[in-house]
């Protein structure tokens, strides 16, 4: 077993600000109107600390790290 | 099959039928509590709203979150245009669908019962109000009606909870799903009309009965809605599995050479008509092959109709119809839609394909509901089944469609 770690977002929340995008760009690219496309699978933990820094920076709070518990086989 | 289920009983041309004559042809149902929810995991019976979750798992995880607080709602929203069954079971049989209401409420120890009707199937609302004044007072006293206001989205389930508790038909974020936390933070039991009339019938006749309706390995009836090219347009109940070109002859055949098929109405799938005609009309087999059933409409494209303008009348609505709280579906919709209409109306060009292609893919999984995901998969369905037309298209701009 294995935690890791997700970025999850309210859809209802985004605005559309782009912060993430900027702060994350290796996780999050924006798209034709402004809103953000999060690469699936998780964080790698080297990306932790810039993933919760574009979690604590967006305006409207939509961004959310969330820990998820994968079953690995090996 | 002997013959009809749902639709069993009075000539539906006479209305509503009464409680006294309800309960005289049927009499009383005799399953309820754990019984029952052991006869629906058995009877394999799935939501008949689109979802097709099975009925019997969500009876179960309800009843063992209820604490004597949860809530019914009967879902008759019917928000997807293509759609008429579940105004006419409603108009023509409420009683099977209160049973099925009030069996769940005794089921899950439920408080309330909200039976959520769509405002504009006027016929259908008023009969479902008529039969609940008909009930015994221990059920009426624990039961309103709800009207869901007109528009598509308003009978996706976290929409109607937010209408019955704040008077908004908007979806809202999920998690929490509103089986765990739903109508006035209880838990919620949300099921569609057509699948408490079902469980209406299983509480009096059982699972193996429900088993015994059924063809290529699927079980039990649906009520579908055959649209567009057929003959005789309409509801029909037919045997789970049955085939889309049987159920197209039970409407009379087509009216002209089919094109292609729409099946699950505006969030369903287009389908080449070839390929079409066998497949079964059931959930898990639809499931298996990548399809779905949705809410069952099968919609015949006409040959002498154009699939794309059809498509692009059909993206505007879906466009419309967003709720504008999710900027990849309020954004994206209405530019997916614009380059639709643009094909349609000044003839195809490079850039409208591929940014279809690029948008239809970008917004999939990016709205709190589905309902983003159900427009692009129509969309997809639409390239791929029309890859030749949208290729080609002139520039026209055909009849709205039926």
């Amino acid at each position: 077993m294995k935690t890791d770690m997700h970025m999850t977002i309210d859809r209802i929340k985004c605005d559309g600000h782009g912060l993430c995008a900027e702060l994350l760009p290796e996780r999050i690219r924006l798209d034709d109107w402004g809103y953000p496309i999060i690469a699936p699978g998780p964080i790698p933990e080297r990306l932790a600390p810039l993933a919760q820094r574009a979690v604590a920076t967006c305006p409207v709070m939509a961004l959310a790290l969330a820990l998820r518990r994968e079953a690995r086989t090996n | 099959m002997s013959g009809l289920r749902l639709l069993a009983g009075p000539d539906l041309r006479a209305g509503a039928e009464g409680y006294g004559d309800h309960v005289r042809r049927l009499g009383a149902p005799t399953l309820a509590g754990r019984p029952l929810i052991e006869a629906l995991v058995q009877s394999r019976l799935t939501g008949r709203g689109g979802a097709s979750f099975s009925a019997g798992v969500k009876w179960r995880s309800v009843a063992s979150a209820s604490k004597g607080t949860a809530v019914i709602v009967a879902n008759g929203a019917e928000g997807e245009p293509q759609s008429h069954k579940d105004r006419l079971l409603m108009a023509t049989r409420p009683h099977l669908i209160l049973d099925g209401a009030f069996l769940a409420a005794r089921t899950v120890r439920a408080a309330s019962v909200v039976l959520y009707v769509g405002q504009e199937h006027k016929a259908a609302y008023a009969a479902m109000e008529r039969a609940l004044a008909e009930r015994p007072d221990v059920e009426r006293r624990i039961a309103r009606m709800a009207a869901a206001p007109h528009r598509y989205v308003a009978g996706e389930s976290s929409a109607a909870v937010h209408l019955i508790d704040a008077g908004i038909a908007t979806p809202t974020t999920t998690p929490p799903h509103p089986r765990e936390r739903g109508v006035a933070a209880a838990p919620t039991l949300m099921q569609n009309v057509e699948t408490l009339a079902h469980v209406a019938l299983i509480a009096r006749y059982g699972d193996a009965w429900y088993r015994s309706a059924g063809r290529n390995g699927a079980v039990g009836t649906l009520l579908i809605t055959l649209a567009g090219g057929v003959k005789k347009p309409g509801v029909v109940e037919i045997e789970a599995g049955t085939t889309i070109g049987e159920a197209v002859a039970m409407a009379g055949g087509m009216s002209e050479p089919a094109g292609a098929v729409l099946l699950g109405g505006y969030f369903g799938v287009w389908i080449p008509a070839a390929k079409a005609w066998e497949l079964p009309l059931d959930a898990e087999a639809l499931g298996a092959a990548g399809l779905g059933l949705g809410c069952g409409v099968v919609g015949l494209l006409p040959s002498s109709r154009c699939g794309v303008c059809d498509t692009a009348h059909i993206m505007r609505y879906l466009a419309e119809e967003s709720s504008a709280q999710c900027g990849p579906c309020f954004f994206g919709l209405r530019a997916l839609s614009d380059a639709c209409s643009r094909v349609a109306e000044r003839g195809t060009n490079r850039d409208d394909i591929a940014r279809l292609k690029r948008w239809a893919v970008e917004v999939q999984g990016r709205g709190a509901c589905k309902h983003p995901d159900g427009a692009v998969m129509f969309l997809r369905s639409a390239l791929s089944t029309f890859s030749e037309e949208f290729a080609t298209h002139p520039a026209h701009w055909r009849q709205q469609p039926a």
